[in-house]
């Protein structure tokens, strides 16, 4: 009964942790895009450079891999070509565009680009249920893949 | 000095990642199977078509890959082919009667002819492929069970007959009921994005044709080696399999398996190969 009583406590407490996340973390649709570029960062956090690598290269997350060559990432196999190489690309772009470029490429790139929208919920026809309603990143996973894309220099 | 030659090391790595660039794209080598059967692998696209000039995804493929097609012997889709035939000679269902009993001589009464799939059915009202064509003989002729999607004998059989329209040019008519309405149908189909990733067919097998999506080599698409063997699978994958497979990737629904909506692609990406030998059984990654 008592250890019970604490496991509430210990839920309402990671509950109300989550609830100030959720403060600073913009909702998809409310991401500004001013002039190909996103000001804030969505998560209201800083982004980590070393998860944002992984989310970089993980299939389930960003594929970044599948579509951009990353000479940095070397010791991956089968870089794609779909999109330009990402070497130097901190060298092309701000911080806060690379933001803008994951967030919804379409807003910086045009309508007619293939590279998804990272956070948004502006997607194709018929989403499968289990993606229905989701972004493909979340708030924090967007800001750590920005922060690696800021290491990328030549 | 030390960082001197790593950065060598990166730029030699670089480059060969700029010049993949250059075998990126499909090889203009020739297929002739068995040392007898010239295949149509790069010819001239049909009127309207976005491309001058279509290649079967065999020109995409890796040599290792490429020479499997090359000998009947070597490809493994053959020994399906072969149980193809063992079913086309076998009765079933409560008339007793096999394909051969109507057909006779599938190399004589079937020569060609799935070159020339997806028809109009006017019974149904719409197109049919193999699949169900093989479906309407066995539950119309045969007293048999229609088969369930890619179950039973379906792979092998549709393999069978059309492996015998091997080299023929893929061409398919237009004209008959209401094809070109499913056709246009399939275009839009073909040009709209979806599933969260936001992708059409389009995006990559014409967009991107000749690029590396990660491991694969994107072909335009075709479908003129179907039902195919998979090296991944190490068994055939059927077209619409194949179809359901590209649509989850964009992480949107799949429609079923010969639906309104996969049979009008069917029809729409069949045109797109219009002049392409049939392949059957091609083989690929
Ligand atoms: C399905 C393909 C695809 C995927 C997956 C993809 N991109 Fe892209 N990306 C593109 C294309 C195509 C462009 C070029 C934009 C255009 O002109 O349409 C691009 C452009 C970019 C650019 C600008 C590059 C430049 O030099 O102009 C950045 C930065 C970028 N992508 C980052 C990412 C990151 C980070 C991810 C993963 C979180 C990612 N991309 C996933 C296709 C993709
Ligand atoms: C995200 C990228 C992507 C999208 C979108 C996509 N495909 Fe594919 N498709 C592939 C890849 C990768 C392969 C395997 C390599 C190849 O043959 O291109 C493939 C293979 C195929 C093949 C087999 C080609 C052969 O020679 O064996 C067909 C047919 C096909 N796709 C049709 C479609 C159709 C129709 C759509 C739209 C409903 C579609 N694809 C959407 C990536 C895609």
């Amino acid at each position: 009964m008592n250890s019970a009583r604490n496991l509430i406590a210990v839920a309402v407490m990671a509950g109300s942790l989550a609830a100030t996340a959720a403060w600073a973390e913009t909702a998809p649709d409310d991401v500004k895009f001013e002039d190909g570029a996103v000001a804030m960062s969505v998560s209201g956090n800083a982004g980590d450079a070393k998860a944002g690598a992984g989310v970089f290269k993980n299939k389930k997350l960003g594929n970044c891999l599948a579509c951009h060559a990353n000479s940095d990432m070397k010791n991956e196999l089968f870089h794609g070509e779909v999109g330009p190489a990402l070497d130097g690309v901190a060298d092309r772009y701000s911080v806060d565009q690379l933001r803008a470029i994951v967030a919804n490429s379409k807003e910086v790139f045009g309508d007619q680009t293939v590279m998804p929208g990272f956070y948004t919920l502006k997607v194709g026809k018929n989403p499968a249920k289990e993606f229905a309603g989701k972004t493909i990143l979340s708030a924090q996973d967007v800001e750590d893949v920005v922060a690696y894309l800021a290491t990328l220099k030549e | 000095m030390k960082k001197s030659i790593l950065n060598g090391v990166m730029g030699g790595v670089v480059a060969a990642l700029v010049s993949s660039a250059a075998w990126a794209e499909p090889v203009d080598d020739e297929l002739v199977i068995d040392g007898d059967i010239k295949m149509v692998v790069r010819t001239k696209a049909p009127e309207g078509h976005p491309f001058d000039e279509i290649r079967s995804g065999w020109q995409y493929r890796t040599k290792e890959t490429r020479a499997l097609e090359v000998d009947s012997f070597n490809n493994p889709g053959m020994l399906r082919v072969e149980e193809g035939e063992g079913i086309w000679n076998t009765a079933d269902g409560t008339e007793g009667k096999s394909c051969a009993d109507c057909h006779g001589d599938a190399s004589e009464s079937m020569k060609e002819v799935a070159a020339h799939y997806p028809k109009w059915d006017a019974q149904s009202n719409r197109p049919i492929n193999i699949e169900l064509m093989i479906n309407k003989c066995r539950t119309e002729r045969m007293g048999a069970e229609a088969y369930e999607f890619d179950k039973g004998g379906q792979k092998s059989l549709t393999a069978y007959i059309k492996h015998q329209a091997l080299g023929t040019p893929v061409s398919i008519d237009l004209t008959q009921g209401d094809m070109q309405s499913w056709w246009e149908k399939g275009k839009e189909e073909y040009y709209t994005r979806t599933g969260q990733l936001n992708l059409s067919c389009s995006n990559c097998h014409e967009d991107n044709a000749g690029n590396y999506i990660r491991a694969d080599h994107l072909s335009m698409g075709q479908v003129n080696g179907f039902p195919v063997y998979r090296l991944k699978q190490a068994d055939l994958v059927s077209l619409h399999n194949r179809f359901r497979g590209c649509i989850r990737d964009t992480r949107a629904e799949q429609p079923k398996a010969f639906s309104d909506e996969l049979m009008a692609l069917e029809v729409y990406v069949t045109w797109r190969g219009t002049g392409l030998s049939v392949e059957t059984p091609a083989v690929r990654n």
